[in-house]
């Protein structure tokens, strides 16, 4: 395994195509629960969680239906085993880690749901991931939602206290700025490690 | 033939899963105290926060570790509380209720003249302009609702004249008003007290009566026809002894300012001017 290539994938999930920003995945989540900084470091990090988690467990699901040629069922089978694996680990978390647990709180049932998950499964088998690759980008496509959703929410923070025209108030405002950042985010669409 | 490879397949995996999930739940089934939902179901479930803990959740679950006191919950009612305690097996003195109380009627017969605030509608945010918000008077309302944007139980409200003022039967006493109302102007009353001075002026008589037409200046004439001695003039104005007063509404009569109201007599805490 050429650790190159792990970086490559890891600059990719964060940066160049970052899930929220590039690839407008898991915005729910993200105008959801941005209001505050310290609520979405909490997603964030259970974010990072279970897409590493997700990506590992989906690995060995789709090499099954690869096997059985039933690979129009994936979208399917991802979903029903990212439930499975979130309530798994939140029941674990409650009674191995109850500090983490507590640390993550409703977030973890959120993230069931949340379509960056089911992102980072389907891509992991569209460019041909193997093992390890499939978990470098679900941990790395996770810090990319940690560092979106850590910059908006500290934007919004301070936008709660400005004051825009009436109609802009509220999600208007937070959108139009999400749009901003993702044309920031179009910068490092050029970025590449010169090996 | 496909199909029914699909089906099967899903149909294990669901199986599966469910299977791992039930097995699951036992062994990491975590024994939660059975006090812990009754103490949950006697709160109000608002998460006002009055008690300091994070929500209703927070506040049950330190009441059971014995972290607060069955009572750690401001809003809670007498029989609340005391089916709390009936839970945790201790005995709790009735207590008397209370409900916030502004210190501050004037709004638009406040002076104005000096200050001129253009902002945002908050008060916090006035506050940390030049001038400190559009009263000329540094002890009152400024009526930007603040306090009524803290308020879970829609108790406060800015009245006619521009001034925060509680809804006594809706109050719950959390106190939420008084932590975010930057002038401090909120305070607490017991709810079955009358007689109110609602004013926070604690300027020199001839400056709070050119401040205000409903400011206490601190005359003593209340003080001084007080038959139970419950009222006195500190820094140029009245403060009320709950615990002696009696309602007899001398002061009512002899306040110049027509300020000191017995609210139950009017119906709600507005001036009689």
């Amino acid at each position: 395994m050429d650790w190159r290539i792990l970086l490559d994938i890891a600059l990719g999930a964060v940066l160049i195509n970052n899930f929220i920003l590039v690839q407008f995945l898991g915005i729910c989540p993200f105008m959801g629960v941005s209001k505050k900084m310290d609520t979405s470091i909490g997603m964030g990090f259970a974010v990072i969680f279970v897409m590493g988690l997700a990506s590992a467990l989906c690995y060995p699901v789709s090499l099954l239906l690869d096997a059985l040629e039933l690979q129009y069922m994936r979208t399917v089978a991802f979903i029903l085993v990212i439930a499975a694996l979130v309530q798994l680990v939140e029941m674990f978390l409650k009674k191995a880690v109850p500090t983490l647990y507590e640390a993550l709180g409703v977030y973890l049932p959120l993230i069931t749901t949340n379509c960056a998950v089911l992102g980072v499964v389907l891509l992991n088998v569209q460019n041909d991931y193997n093992f390890i690759e499939s978990v470098v980008y679900g941990v790395t496509g996770g810090i990319g939602f940690l560092l979106a959703i850590v910059l908006f929410s500290s934007i919004r923070e301070r936008l709660e206290f400005s004051d825009p025209p009436k109609a802009f108030k509220g999600f208007p405002i937070a959108l139009v700025t999400a749009g901003l950042m993702a044309l920031c985010f179009m910068g490092f669409s050029g970025l590449k490690i010169p090996w | 033939m496909n199909i029914f490879y699909a089906v099967l397949i899903l149909g294990i995996l669901g199986g599966v899963f469910g299977l791992v999930l039930a097995i699951a739940s036992k062994v990491f089934a975590v024994k939660s105290d059975p006090k812990l939902a009754l103490i949950l179901d006697c709160l109000p479930g608002a998460n006002c926060g009055g008690c300091g803990y994070p929500g209703c959740a927070g506040c049950a679950a330190a009441i059971l570790a014995k972290k607060a006191p069955v009572n750690a919950c401001p809003s809670c009612s007498g029989l609340q509380t005391s089916r709390i305690a009936a839970v945790m097996g201790v005995e709790v003195k009735a207590q008397e209720r209370r409900v916030a109380f502004v210190r501050c009627s004037g709004g638009s017969r406040a002076s104005h003249k000096f200050r001129k605030y253009v902002g945002i509608d908050d008060c916090v945010a006035a506050m940390k302009v030049a001038g400190n918000g559009p009263l000329d008077c540094a002890y009152g309302c400024l009526g930007l609702g603040t306090c009524v944007r803290a308020c879970k139980f829609d108790a406060i409200h800015i009245n006619e004249y521009g001034a925060a003022i509680v809804d006594q039967n809706k109050c719950t006493h959390c106190m939420q008003c008084a932590k975010a109302c930057p002038r401090g102007v909120i305070t607490d009353v017991p709810y079955a007290s009358d007689i109110m001075v609602p004013c926070g002026n604690r300027d020199k008589g001839p400056a709070a009566k050119s401040l205000c037409t409903v400011s206490c200046i601190g005359c003593r004439l209340c003080e001084k026809n007080c038959p139970a001695g419950a009222i006195t003039v500190t820094d140029n104005h009245a403060a009320i002894d709950y615990t002696k007063c009696t309602s007899c509404g001398f002061c009512v009569e002899k306040c110049p300012r027509k300020l000191i109201r017995d609210i139950h007599a009017t119906g709600k805490v507005e001036p009689v001017a």
